[in-house]
């Protein structure tokens, strides 16, 4: 194992038909200060693309910003992708945004490692980043 | 923790995940990592890699990846890094070079990793040297390196590349001069992008003026200035048509040959500049002695230093 700390990779993706990407940049920020490396994608990638370019980056966490209301077929998509995966990536997938409370559970169940939503404070964020992690880190 | 040494394999069959992961144990300079570039750089020696620089804005992401398009358009498979600063205060950072990477999502013939400076001196050098190997004995046939050519680590490793081209756009006026001489040297090609907007032609006209100005000897290259709009794709065709024929002149010259060589030499000073900072640090017996004879003034900086790189 490395003594030095090394920062914590994020990659910060943004999902279909959804053009607001004010939150996630706040995030991006905010991790950024808390001295993570983060990836963000940009605007309306495919789960497909997303996948392979967390791959590629070999991140430790991936989160998915979806405020448009398409969050239970995009992750039910991301994870029947990953199902078709040679071999299970390493990284945990959280989601951020808006998600009604009633979808959490089912999103958990899934295997999403944390829901965040839209009024989730800043060091909450960086802490449940931090927490969901270290299984990755381990591996 | 899966080891270096496990993964090798699947990185030399140039399988996307391994090869990812083997990118990691090299920045994070795991154990064992030595072991496995070892066997990597073996392998190594086939793609062309290319060094892409220029200031912020000048659409260098956006140039490689239409540069990737191309090459995949003729079947070569194609691995980019791209080299973002960390910030100074927190160490974090933010890379968004993806985003004008976005078109080639679902394509396995193209791997772009991003890859944060994190501060440390000479570190980045050599973490990047030692990803060209990984990509390199991967089986990538071109390898992009993408960077801000600001400091002396960055030309450094921008000149490890075989074809380094220095992008410059039109209207920057006085920033872009002043990085335009820190990096002419290196510069094997000039690109002029966003080659639609106005005061395009001034910009190549003042390249133009500047090579004249600098000395260039018979037999030598002779540094072309490419024109690119980037975004949708002119001229992208034949700044790759000029870094293949600058290949082919290096080898048919000896360049290529020397450049290696150069590339060879900086590579063992940096790891043998490592191996013996290794042992001059507090806590090395050796060293805690030599700090304790020379701040009592029983022997000298220098004599100390001789003594404990074993140098009379």
């Amino acid at each position: 194992m490395d003594t030095r700390e090394e920062p914590i990779r994020v990659m910060l993706a943004k999902i279909g038909l959804d053009g607001h990407d004010r939150g996630v940049k706040v995030v991006a920020r905010t991790l950024r200060d808390a001295g993570m490396e983060v990836i963000y994608t940009g605007l309306h990638r495919s789960p497909e693309q997303v996948l392979d370019a967390a791959v590629q980056e070999d991140v430790d966490v991936l989160g998915v910003s979806l405020l448009s209301g398409a969050h239970m077929p995009i992750f039910t998509r991301i994870f029947h992708l990953i199902d078709g995966m040679p071999e299970r990536p390493r990284f945990a997938i959280i989601a951020g945004g808006v998600m009604p409370d009633e979808d959490v559970d089912a999103l958990t169940a899934m295997g999403v490692a944390a829901v965040l939503g839209q009024d989730t404070a800043p060091d909450t964020v960086v802490e449940r980043i931090r927490d969901v992690s270290a299984p990755a880190r381990e591996a | 923790m899966t080891a270096p040494k496990e993964i090798v394999d699947a990185v030399l069959e140039g399988r996307n995940q391994a090869v990812a992961r083997m990118l990691t144990f090299v920045e994070r300079r795991t154990d064992g990592v030595d072991d496995a570039l070892a066997v990597l750089h073996r392998s190594a020696g086939s793609a062309h890699v290319l060094g892409l620089t220029g200031p912020p804005g000048s659409g260098k992401s956006t140039l490689v990846s239409a540069l990737a398009r191309h090459y995949r358009s003729e079947g070569r498979t194609v691995g980019v890094l791209a080299v973002d600063p960390s910030s100074v205060f927190s160490g974090g950072a933010i890379l968004g070079d993806r985003i004008r990477m976005s078109d080639h999502g679902d394509d396995a013939g193209v791997f772009i990793r991003s890859v944060a400076t994190r501060g440390a001196l000479g570190g980045l050098s050599r973490a990047c040297l030692d990803a060209i190997t990984v990509l390199d004995g991967a089986g990538t046939d071109v390898v992009i390196l993408e960077t801000v050519g600001v400091g002396q680590a960055e030309v450094d490793v921008i000149s490890a590349a075989q074809t380094v081209a220095v992008v410059s756009v039109p209207g920057m006026g006085d920033d872009v001069q002043a990085i335009k001489a820190g990096l002419l040297e290196v510069a094997d090609v000039h690109v002029v992008n966003k080659a639609d907007r106005d005061g395009a032609s001034r910009t190549v006209a003042e390249l133009r003026e500047m090579l004249r100005l600098s000395r260039r000897s018979a037999g030598q290259w002779n540094v072309p200035i490419q024109q690119t709009v980037a975004a949708n794709g002119d001229g992208v065709a034949d700044l790759a048509a000029v870094f293949g024929a600058h290949l082919e002149w290096m080898t048919e010259h000896g360049e290529r040959e020397r450049r290696a060589r150069r590339n060879a030499a900086t590579r063992i000073r940096w790891v043998a500049e490592e191996l013996v900072l290794d042992e001059l640090r507090p806590g090395v017996a050796a060293f805690d002695h030599a700090l304790d004879e020379v701040t009592a003034h029983r022997t000298d900086p220098l004599s100390a230093a001789r003594h404990l790189v074993g140098r009379r």
